[in-house]
């Protein structure tokens, strides 16, 4: 990859991908290989979003893209950074990705091989090409999503995990993704595939973390398969930098009976694009969507859901909450499909944000397209302020405004922050939260 | 302790109390009546400190101190109680977690070290017996979907935990039933002392059965228009508020 800092940086990723495949001997015949240059072909023809786009209406990703990256930054992350930046009481199967290339040395596989099979893609190309053959791919689109087909045309690193039917992995799965900004501007696409088998469960997470005070672009997909009667805990955690851009798209296919919950919280960050899709092909299947975004200064916070009942009788209930402070933005896109085969669907939707200055702003969406009559679904959104009465009331108490005002926050996102069943996160994410509701 | 002289408030600009004068002594309990919409909340509520009425004439003092300039969570800690005629529901707060809260910042502001997670429990325990109010209860989210006589009840329990100096009780009496009033005015008598004194608001007789005032007074069209002993709320209680309003009239 080059380093060469061009200012568009849609020449540069084609430069760089020609660049790339030069270098690939043996890898360029793999099928992993087919799919990547055929995701670049769409990805050329689909050129960066613009406002134009429905999709990307309030997300404008013009300052991103006349940005320069370096896709490639060195960085010497290593233990001593992770301690200053430690989740306390961290349990389980930790892996870093800095740059978004493998960290072997800081990362650490606690689960038995037979519970859990778990390697980082550049390995996974060689030793799983079955599975990569089977998934990869598959699910994310890459044929009209150009960040999608961008992240698939430079998958080369991130995490493959299978977890395989009938196992249930006891130690949560925690993917730390850090983008060294200490002496460039850095750039990474992870890509990542997790294979849940039959009656297998597992709890994940992926925290994203920025460090130092350059610009960063993370550009991430993620695949999870949930197969047959499966269940998944799936957690994103986001905490970088004003200046960070980050785009991840979830792309999740839920079979019979599965269970799929998921929490999306989202810290800080300058420019954040959450798409979180969920097919549910497959019947009596649950999906819970939550998520959380407390922007300020002037953070951009999107959360993009799309559920789409595919199937008869299945369930998906979902609840975004928001705060909002100074300048900053937010916007919930929340579409659901009833197929016109999925009846008895039931599928709920509810936004609540509470806006705390006149200068802050959010655009919340949901679009219903349901083509079954025998449904149940319902979707709201509310926008408020913060309930005066009780502010008072706890004053009257003795706790200071300050305190009283960071308390009421707090307990707004409650409901959200008590879905994460990793504790060690959970803790992490409240302690965050209320460093950042104090602000 | 509390004296009031010549208290005017507005909300929006409408004038809602028009001058009233109070002298509250350490030890005593007060009851203050009148009609529907006559100022006792508003009254209660501006002695709390409650923003969003405006003072425009007089003055409070209570125990030496300037009341008016000091912010709702400073009369807290100074000792002022108000238990709310209309209690906040408060999702995603525990009444535990709130109180614990409330305490130690108090205590942190009279300079005394907060109470740890048992010491807190021991008294909470102690405190709950009083008022007979359940444990599953104040594990919950503070009122959300309290019946009338629970969140009543909690305000009582939230006095016995402050134990203030001053308690403002606004209409802590309606809503509940007669067991309950019963424990209810018994937290309150267990307050009293001779350093602490207490204002009930009512519209009945049948709670100063239990906690006897020294004084009542009749609260109308935003002035106390009379006061006396607690033989007055019996009379009010026999001829309502008809009489009191023609000898307003007549003046
Ligand atoms: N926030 C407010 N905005 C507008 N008017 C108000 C407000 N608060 C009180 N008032 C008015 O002030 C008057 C006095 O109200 P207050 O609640 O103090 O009466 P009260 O004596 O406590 O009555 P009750 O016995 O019914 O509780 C009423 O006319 C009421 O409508
Ligand atoms: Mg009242």
């Amino acid at each position: 990859m080059s380093n060469i800092l061009n200012n568009d940086l849609k020449q540069q990723l084609v430069a760089d991908f020609q660049a790339t495949e030069s270098r690939l001997n043996g890898e360029a015949k793999t099928e992993v290989h087919q799919k990547r240059r055929e995701a670049m072909q769409r990805f050329e023809a689909l050129g960066f979003p613009t406002i134009k786009h429905e999709e990307w209406k309030y997300s404008n990703v013009n300052n991103l893209v006349k940005q320069a990256f370096d896709f490639n930054v060195k960085s010497d992350f290593g233990a001593n950074d992770v301690e200053t930046l430690e989740i306390p009481n961290l349990q389980g199967n930790v892996l870093y990705f800095v740059n978004g290339m493998y960290n072997a040395e800081l990362s650490s596989i606690v689960s038995p091989e037979s519970q859990l099979q778990i390697l980082n893609f550049g390995r996974a190309v060689k030793e799983k090409p079955e599975l990569l053959a089977t998934y990869f791919a598959h699910y994310a689109n890459y044929q009209d999503e150009a960040f999608t087909a961008l992240n698939t045309a430079f998958a080369h690193d991130g995490v493959v995990v299978h977890v395989p039917a009938g196992k249930v992995v006891e130690e949560p799965i925690i993917l730390r993704f850090i983008t060294d900004a200490r002496t460039a501007n850095a750039a990474s696409q992870p890509r990542n595939l997790i294979v849940v088998g039959k009656n297998a469960e597992v709890k994940m997470a992926e925290a994203f973390r920025t460090i130092g005070d350059n610009g960063s672009f993370t550009n991430v997909v993620t695949e999870i398969v949930v197969e047959e009667n499966a269940n998944v805990q799936y957690y994103k955690v986001q905490n970088e930098t004003e200046k960070a851009y980050h785009i991840g798209t979830t792309q999740v296919i839920q079979k019979d009976k599965s269970h799929f919950y998921a929490v999306t919280v989202t810290v800080n960050g300058g420019f954040v694009r959450n798409n979180l899709n969920i097919v549910l092909d497959g019947q009596h299947c649950e999906s819970f969507m939550y998520g959380l975004y407390f922007p300020n200064g002037k953070q951009h916070v999107d959360n993009h859901t799309l559920v789409d009942h595919a199937k008869p009788n299945s369930y998906s209930n979902e609840l975004y909450k928001g705060i909002l402070k100074d300048t900053s933005t937010g916007v919930f896109n929340g579409k659901i499909f009833v197929r016109e085969y999925a009846s008895k669907t039931n599928a709920y939707q509810s936004c609540r944000n509470v806006v705390l200055s006149d200068e802050a702003s959010m655009n919340t969406k949901p679009q219903l397209e349901i083509y079954n009559d025998d449904v149940k679904c319902s979707h709201g959104t509310t926008t408020g302020k913060l309930n005066d009465e009780a502010i008072f009331y706890m004053r009257s108490r003795g706790i200071p405004k300050a305190e009283a005002v960071t308390l009421l926050m707090y307990a707004f996102c409650e409901d959200v922050i008590s879905q994460i069943k990793i504790e060690s996160i959970r803790e992490y994410l409240s302690g965050l939260i209320v460093e950042k509701l104090a602000q | 302790m509390l004296t009031i002289t010549d208290l005017q408030a507005s909300v929006d600009d409408k004038e809602i109390l028009k001058g009233i004068n109070l002298e509250i002594k350490p030890g005593e309990v007060h009851a203050i009546m009148g009609p529907n919409g006559s100022g006792k909340s508003t009254l209660a509520s501006v002695l709390a400190g409650r923003e969003e009425y405006e003072v425009t004439g007089g003055s409070v003092e209570f125990e030496g101190q300037d009341l008016l300039e000091m912010s709702p969570e400073e009369r807290a800690a100074a000792g002022i109680f108000l238990a709310f005629q209309y209690p906040v529901e408060i999702p995603g707060v525990t009444t535990i977690n709130f109180l614990k809260t409330a305490l130690n910042e108090i205590r942190k502001s009279r300079g005394e070290a907060p109470l740890d997670a048992a010491q807190f429990l021991k008294l909470m325990r102690e405190k709950a017996k009083i008022v007979n109010i359940d444990d599953a209860l104040l594990k919950r989210s503070l009122n959300e979907g309290f019946s009338g006589g629970e969140k009543k009840r909690n305000e009582i329990f939230q006095m016995a935990m402050l134990e203030p100096k001053l308690a403002i009780l606004d209409e802590t009496d309606s809503g509940l039933d007669i067991d309950a009033l019963r424990i209810v005015a018994e937290g309150v008598n267990k307050l009293r002392s001779p350093e602490r004194a207490v204002i009930v608001v009512t519209h009945y007789q049948r709670l100063l059965d239990y906690i006897v005032p020294d004084y009542v007074h009749v609260l109308y069209k935003g002035r106390i228009v009379k006061s006396g002993s607690k033989e007055l709320a019996f009379e009010l209680e026999e001829k309502g508020y008809d009489w009191i309003k023609a000898e307003v009239a007549a003046l």
